[in-house]
């Protein structure tokens, strides 16, 4: 950070912590917002509510490291580096929801077969004969 | 082998570039910085295994606590604040994070004094958000029992009316908190003089106690004494109250059921993430310790490296903010 003098360094940490407060009030009143608790009546939908958060959160990762961590003056082999590798958690994201979401949809067939009832149907013939045997 | 020496000794001085003499750094950052920068990211894949547990566990279950109604408790005995509390504490990490840079920043001017100022600011962050938790933490496990393996905490799939006529009827995904019933307490037993188990009762029913106050307890609650099937609801063997309730809605409906413990991996993953992050946060607290003493020994002036070691720590507290920010939104927000 040669090229910055103390002052100026630190007027933009300045701004920066700011801006990072700001987006996390922003995210809890959104919160609040969508389960209902700022305004009666209103609450938006669950899917809606992560992706803005998801993308909040991200906005103030990215504020974290390259602001504070200094990610911004690194060569672009450090940053790459460490940055490309994170890119492999998307693959895992995805395949344990997904293997979270199929264990869900298992459980609950689950539970609806044991909700089921079978009646015993009277038939004729062998198998009849058979059931009332067992029967007595 | 003295002639292959000074072959390599010419070799060594006509190629002054070559990357493998030593003295150069790759990336043009100190192996210490590019170290610590290789053991953050090692570190966000752990912390990303437990998050992705938690979020993989809680899609697999038909219905998962509402954060908002777990962690809506704030010091002083209030209730019903929902992310109140945690906001504060991601307020002073946040803030925390600030007085870290500060200190960078005066360790680039080689500013001492300064230094230490705001990196003793940053361990009062660290101290206190480690204080919040314990107290968190405190709160869910002495007051409302939730521990690795049981977590009261859960939330309904239909509709119905509780048995209890104080508790009334409820809506699909309403959450509740389950409580213990108060056994006469084994001390009070011991002291006996006038002082019995109806008067005992009697004080709790006029919810001397802070537990009483939790959302929830009703005046039946506190009679009941010891595990058993109740008219209104079920004592079970760990003395948690579940109350029972006619389905409204749904293929149940019309049939009468008992509140459930809530889901069990809540518990465990909220310990383990919150307690990890928590486990990293003292140690970041003590390497600020250590640094800061060390800096006001004039230790590092020696070094004559612009305070890396104060850069070092710094990222390391960084990245804690960092991990939190998604424990929070993972934990918290969703």
């Amino acid at each position: 950070m040669g090229h910055m003098t103390h002052e100026e360094s630190v007027k933009s940490a300045t701004k920066w912590i700011i801006v990072l407060a700001v987006i996390t009030i922003c995210e809890v009143l959104f919160a609040l917002l969508g389960k209902g608790y700022l305004i009666e009546g209103v609450e938006v939908a669950t899917w809606i509510m992560a992706l803005v958060m998801i993308i909040m959160s991200l906005v103030k990762a990215y504020l974290i490291v390259y602001e504070f961590m200094h990610m911004k003056y690194e060569v672009p082999g450090l940053v790459k580096s460490v940055l490309l590798p994170t890119l492999l958690l998307v693959w895992a994201v995805i395949a344990f929801f997904w293997e979270g979401a199929d264990w869900n949809k298992r459980r609950t067939l689950i539970d609806d077969k044991n909700k089921e009832t079978v009646e015993t149907v009277r038939t004729t013939g062998q198998t009849g004969e058979l059931i009332k045997e067992l029967e007595q | 082998m003295a002639e292959t020496l000074t072959h390599t000794d010419t070799h060594h001085d006509h190629n002054e570039g070559d990357a493998w003499d030593g003295g150069k750094q790759p990336f043009k950052a100190s192996y210490g910085k590019l170290m610590m920068w290789y053991f953050l990211l090692s570190d966000a894949f752990t912390f990303a295994g437990f998050l992705i547990a938690y979020g993989a566990l809680r899609i697999a279950m038909p219905s998962w606590p509402i954060a908002d109604k777990v962690f809506s408790t704030f010091p002083g005995g209030f209730h019903e604040k929902p992310l109140y509390f945690v906001t504060l504490m991601t307020f002073i990490l946040l803030f925390s994070s600030y007085t870290m840079v500060r200190a960078v920043q005066d360790g680039h001017r080689e500013y001492k004094k300064g230094i230490v100022v705001w990196m003793f600011l940053t361990i009062l962050g660290g101290l206190a958000f480690l204080g919040c938790q314990a107290w968190e933490w405190s709160t869910l496990i002495g007051k409302e029992h939730m521990t690795i393996t049981k977590n009261p905490f859960g939330t309904t799939t239909e509709a119905g009316t509780y048995l209890d006529p104080e508790l009334g009827s409820f809506e699909v995904g309403h959450s509740y908190l389950l409580h213990k019933y108060h056994a006469p307490h084994a001390a009070h037993d011991d002291h006996g003089h006038g002082h019995g188990h109806d008067d005992h009762a009697e004080d709790h029913a006029a919810g001397h106690d802070d537990e009483h106050h939790l959302p929830g307890f009703t005046k039946t609650d506190a009679t009941y004494t010891k595990p058993g099937d109740y008219p209104y609801a079920v004592v079970n063997e760990d003395g948690f109250i579940l109350h029972k309730y006619k389905v409204t809605s749904g293929e149940d409906a019309g049939k009468t059921k008992t509140e459930t413990l809530g889901p069990k991996a809540f518990g465990a993953l909220f310990f383990f993430i919150t307690g990890f992050h928590g486990f990293h946060v003292f140690s970041g607290v003590v390497f600020l310790i250590i640094i800061m003493v060390n800096v006001a020994s004039g230790l590092y002036v020696k070094r004559r490296n612009g305070y890396e070691m104060v850069e070092k720590i710094g990222l390391y507290w960084h990245f804690v903010d960092l991990v939190w920010v998604f424990v929070f939104l993972v934990f918290y927000l969703i």
